[in-house]
């Protein structure tokens, strides 16, 4: 029996990821473009996780899109929201898992699951994007420190400093502030994880957390926050190096589902 | 400036029950005109002060709430916020109320346009901000602010000392008004105006109660237009008319398997909340993309009063959503959800409403740990368009509707 390829990507508000899966439980390849909804990321990215599988479009048994931008990709047989497609994909993961804190370029969301993987509930920040990715590229910026280097350099603090986690542009100006004051920005950089942990917390403290707590998404690769997040919430929380392409796995994963209807 | 009241031409045939609300809107706006160019004094009130008394009296009354709604739905809601928050009012403070102050102030407004005021009707069953709404406007126009006071009901059931001091101030209104209209109050008419209210009231409940029936033979949200009926002019025998037709036509529809909701039926969802006015389009479609119907409201049917008694009368005017006590609340939801058969919610946290929105979180525990069902919350704005997001809105319609899918699949164990 031939195997069968199917493809999930996640078109976020500031990247587009695509996984394609050999027989459901395989990944064969997988794309990341820094560019999301509106722009020619998705086709980028679907261009280059082909290329990875060495694979053309008709190879492909069933596309499932996500995601901010899911709606509008012509090349999708199907389309389901990034909540059902994080779960998915963290379920695959770490079947233990229970609860999912997903921190992405603009969104937030905590998602309970049953002991099944199927999703339960959830909560979503709304319309602010402080305390997602967005607020760490403003903060790197302000810092004039890379993105990529935010957690080594939180490593290095010994001060605690309070950023605010109202609202992105009002820490912005805190910022500026303690560094106006000669603040280590190593110790700024701590306070901004926090900032962003605190955030975080506060929607998963309105679901409730149960183990195994599973953290998700572009901004799980910096393990700062992550430690942020654990200190916040008292749990041991675990991440993988799929964590920004977990919304894509998921939706590969329905797509199997879907290509054995 | 009297809007003209349209007249369909159906001489032989009975109007369709949604015409004659319409039309009964239309005209109690246009009979307040006609009294404010005959020189009659004309009131606002808030949307539960008892209509019962001004009817009696003879006094035309408009309803700012309903005004400021029908305002946002014609998306003039932002323009009056805007026009408020520049004469100085927050743009934390209900949409509902900046709207009510820019017309007040004298804003240009053709969406829905009333008579200004020469007294102003306040009764804070459903929130406290009316008290400070009416105040300001009431010294905008120096005019008199008459004002019912009603405690928030920590019990089930409002205690004796709360009806009498509800009823003091009931006939002290009366006692007032009858100054402004210049004549004196009529038992005997008010008799009649209480009968044609409960009969309202009845009729009113008992076409929402329709939305029981699996499937359900009306679109949920059909009730948030027929409700203005029950704000306007709910003392009025056509009022019980009109939805004693709209209860007969639902009737209909069940008997001959038909539906104002023309979609696949997949699942059934209680609405919790002030719909977003300006929204309501955006609202629907993806419920209806997904087969969703609202079978469950609760804004609606929060406008049947009914009573028996003078003391049963000060009881009903004593409950409404805001004011009852949060067990009160939840049994009311649960009981909807039960009875009209809902596999899940869905919560606006409406930024115009803090006291609507702030007991919501707590509901929303209880409602997943009794029903069982999914819930799911969204942020908007019942009437300043600036606070909903669509494609927000969009993600949780499609996460709830995958919740209940899987739920519906067996696949969904508990927590």
């Amino acid at each position: 029996m031939s195997d069968i390829f199917t493809m999930g990507i996640d078109i976020g508000s500031t990247a587009s990821k695509c996984i394609i899966m050999k027989n459901g439980d395989e990944i064969a390849a997988k794309s990341l473009v820094d560019v999301g909804a509106g722009t020619s990321g998705p086709e980028r990215a679907i261009q280059a996780v082909l290329a990875g599988a060495k694979l053309e479009m008709k190879d492909v048994a069933h596309v499932l899109s996500t995601g901010y931008g899911r709606h509008s990709m012509a090349e999708a047989d199907s389309q389901m929201s990034e909540l059902s497609c994080h779960a998915r994909g963290a379920y695959f993961q770490f079947p233990n898992v229970r609860t999912i804190i997903d921190i992405g370029g603009q969104d937030a969301k905590v998602l309970r699951l049953d002991e099944d993987g199927m999703l339960i509930n959830f909560v979503m920040n709304d319309k602010c994007a402080a305390g997602t990715g967005r607020f760490l590229d403003v903060m790197a910026r302000v810092l004039e420190v890379r993105i990529d280097d935010l957690e080594s350099l939180s490593e290095e603090s010994t001060k605690d400093v309070t950023i605010s986690s109202t609202c992105t542009v009002f820490a912005e100006s805190e910022v500026i502030s303690q560094l106006s004051r000669n603040t280590d920005k190593r110790d700024i950089i701590r306070g901004i994880h926090r900032s962003v942990a605190s955030r975080a917390g506060a929607l998963a403290k309105r679901i409730g957390l149960l183990d195994d707590v599973i953290m998700t998404g572009g901004v799980a690769r910096n393990r700062g926050v992550l430690k942020a997040l654990e200190e916040e919430l008292g749990h041991k929380i675990y991440t993988s190096d799929l964590a920004q392409y977990n919304g894509a796995l998921g939706a590969a994963l329905f797509a199997y589902q879907k290509s054995q209807l | 400036m009297a809007e003209t009241v349209k007249n369909e031409k159906v001489p032989t045939e009975k109007l369709p029950a949604k015409i004659m609300l319409r039309n009964i809107v239309d005209k109690a706006y246009a009979e307040a005109w006609e009294a404010k160019e005959r020189g009659e004094p004309v009131g606002w009130s808030t949307s539960k002060f008892p209509a019962e008394i001004a009817e009696t009296l003879g006094l035309k009354v408009c309803y700012p709430e309903n005004q400021a709604a029908a305002i946002a739905a014609k998306h003039g809601g932002q323009r009056m916020c805007e026009y408020a928050e520049a004469m100085g009012y927050d743009n934390d403070i209900c949409a509902y109320a900046r709207i009510s102050f820019a017309y007040a102030a004298g804003a240009e407004c053709e969406e829905k346009p009333m008579p200004q005021p020469d007294f102003m009707l306040c009764c804070n069953n459903i929130c406290n901000c009316v008290t400070k709404w009416y105040e300001n406007i009431s010294r905008m126009h120096n005019i008199p602010l008459i004002m019912i006071d009603i405690p928030y009901n920590n019990t089930y059931e409002a205690n004796e000392e709360n009806v009498v001091y509800i009823r003091a101030q009931f006939d002290d209104a009366i006692k007032q008004l009858e100054k402004i209209a210049g004549r004196k109050f009529d038992e005997k008419k008010f008799e009649e105006v209480c009968a044609n209210s409960n009969r309202t009231a009845r009729a009113w409940l008992k076409a929402c109660a329709y939305c029981q029936y699996e499937p359900s033979p009306l679109s949920g949200f059909d009730l948030f237009n027929h409700m203005a009926v029950s704000v306007t002019a709910r003392c009025r025998k056509e009022s019980a008319e009109a939805f004693e037709a709209l209860a007969a036509e639902y009737e209909q529809s069940v008997k001959d398997g038909t539906s104002t909701w023309r979609y696949p039926e997949k699942h059934r969802i209680m609405f919790e909340g002030i719909p977003c006015w300006p929204d309501l389009q955006n609202l629907f479609r993806p419920l209806k993309d997904k087969g969703i119907n609202t079978t469950a409201i609760v804004y609606a049917p929060a406008f049947g009063f009914v009573y028996n008694n003078m003391d049963e009368m000060m009881r009903a005017y004593s409950k409404a959503p805001n004011s009852v006590c949060l067990e009160t609340g939840v049994e009311w939801r649960e009981g909807i959800c039960r009875e009209n058969k809902v596999d899940g919610i869905m919560v606006h946290y409406n930024r115009s409403c803090k006291p609507w929105s702030g007991y919501m979180p707590e509901m929303e525990r209880r409602f997943r740990k009794d029903l069982g069902v999914g819930v799911v919350g969204f942020d908007g704005d019942q009437a300043d368009p600036r606070n909903f997001s669509n494609a927000q809105y969009i993600t949780r319609v499609e996460g709830l509707y995958e919740i209940m899918e899987s739920k519906k699949m067996g696949g969904q164990k508990s927590e």
